[in-house]
């Protein structure tokens, strides 16, 4: 595991009007690291994850990128472009909760349009990576089958392939498995979890909590916009040291400490 | 019911009622692609940010959709001459009224259109690197197009009937062609059954080629 960091947060402020849903957030992702992020809802995970590929501009605060500094700073200001940001997300691959699947392509269709429109790939080279990335995911001969006809497990593994298949640097999972029926929740952990032992680095929001302890190299707690809590799976899930980190787990029942 | 039908007078002036279907499938013609198009800007321009656009955009449908195309016409015919110098021919009239019509109405078609796809189809397309012209040609359009084509035959469909409002300012189509044999043949009930159903069978070939259209979009479902 080297050291460089390929996602760095200092300082990160996002606020919606009135609202501050993240109050200063310093984070450090190494390479090949699986970090969790764990808290209630509205505790600003998700916020967090949605600012590191800028889905969300930070309000405050820096990003860097393989330690480049994203945006360029004009009067104390970060000053954005579109440009930029659209090529950082060809790096930062992103999962959502809800799949979001393009329905009018095939599984196949929807892992090369990246290759092809944004990194301008030819068919040829992107059909054979996207098909490379489905295996990867168990779905090859799902290839040309339309979203309607998938699973929910079937899809969030598509869009896994899908996000794959840019070759990103970092991965970013935002409650993949919330919106999944509980039979099928278990294929789409198994693809994160053959993802961490790749080493890719990954950055997962999840409230599967025996997920976390078993794939996770470092947990945080989030708590009102803050880290309140980070470290080892095996200390933060067993031992938390905050009221808040022991009220979370303790409403999480389902989960069973290993002995 | 001892009413004679006689189409006999009706086919011997079927010469002019030809005139008038050449009439009715230009102005249809030209209607039917400036409304559409047109409506596409102004619905595009109902959806941008700048205030300077979306507020004429905006004024411009709602006057347009609560006015009717008839007296549009008569006043583009009759008013519009006395307010700026150019000659307005029975045509342009039409054109004007019959266009901006369908200009409105399909404008709030292609808006709809695109705001009717789940904003999760903008961010996933986002969070792979597209920008917005990206997104919209190969992630929002495709689909959104598959949504507006049953409403946009509709407002073709109404543009090819309103054509026949043209009469009013003697432009020669199919009605205004009618007319004239009616009042010389006297033979109204005969003539017009005649042009109902010369547009039926215009008309009806053209609603099953979108259907065709629809079904190659919705391959997909």
């Amino acid at each position: 595991m080297s050291a460089e960091a390929v996602v760095e947060v200092r300082g990160l402020v996002k606020r919606f009007g009135d609202l501050e849903v993240l109050k200063g957030i310093d984070l450090k992702v190494r390479e090949g690291e699986t970090v969790v992020l764990l808290g209630v809802s509205g505790s600003g995970k998700s916020t967090l994850l949605r600012c590191i590929n800028f889905m969300e501009t930070p309000t405050e605060g820096r990003v860097f990128e393989s330690g480049k500094l994203v945006g360029t700073e004009k009067n104390g200001r970060m000053v954005y472009r579109e440009r930029e940001l659209c090529a950082l997300r060809t790096r930062i691959g992103m999962v959502f909760q809800h799949f979001n699947l393009f329905p009018h392509m095939t599984a196949l269709q929807n892992v090369m349009e990246g290759q092809t429109t944004v990194l301008r790939e030819s068919r040829e080279a992107a059909e054979k990576n996207a098909i490379e990335q489905l295996r990867r995911v168990g779905l090859e001969d799902k290839a040309f089958e339309y979203p309607a006809r998938l699973s929910g497990g079937q899809k969030q593994r598509v869009a896994i392939a899908r996000a794959l298949s840019m070759n990103p640097r970092v991965m970013l999972f935002d409650e993949v498995t919330s919106a999944l029926d509980p039979e099928l929740v278990g294929e789409v952990l198994k693809a994160i979890r053959q993802l961490a032992d790749e080493g890719m680095t990954m950055i997962i929001v999840t409230h599967e909590l025996g997920f976390a302890y078993h794939v996770a190299d470092r947990v945080l707690f989030l708590d009102g916009g803050e880290i309140i809590e980070q470290g080892p799976p095996a200390e933060i899930l067993v031992k938390p040291e905050t009221r808040r980190a022991k009220e979370f787990l303790e409403g999480h029942s389902l989960f069973k400490l290993p002995d | 019911m001892n009413y004679q039908w006689d189409f006999q007078t009706v086919w011997e002036n079927f010469d002019v009622l030809w005139i008038g279907l050449i009439g009715t499938l230009k102005i249809f013609s030209v209607t039917v692609v400036l409304g559409l198009f047109g409506g596409l800007i102004v619905g595009m321009g109902r959806y941008a940010r700048p205030i300077w656009i979306r507020g004429p955009a905006s004024i411009f449908v709602e006057f347009f959709r609560n006015t009717p195309v008839l007296v549009q016409i008569i006043w583009f015919y009759f008013a519009l001459p006395i307010l700026v110098p150019i000659n307005v021919s029975p045509f342009l009239a039409a054109v004007l009224g019959i266009s901006l019509n369908t200009a409105a109405f399909s404008a709030e078609i292609y808006r709809g259109g695109i705001q009717s796809i789940e904003p999760g189809q903008w961010e996933a397309a986002k969070a792979i690197g597209m920008n917005y012209a990206q997104t919209m040609r190969r992630i929002i359009l495709p689909q959104a197009i598959k949504r507006m084509l049953p409403p946009l035959t509709n407002r073709g469909i109404e543009a090819f009937k309103m054509s026949t409002l043209a009469s009013v300012v003697a432009y020669v189509e199919t009605l205004n062609q009618a007319k004239l044999i009616a009042s010389l043949n006297f033979n109204p009930i005969e003539t017009y059954s005649v042009v109902a159903f010369a547009f039926f069978v215009i008309l009806y070939p053209l609603v099953q080629a979108t259907y065709v259209l629809e079904r190659m979009f919705g391959k997909s479902d």
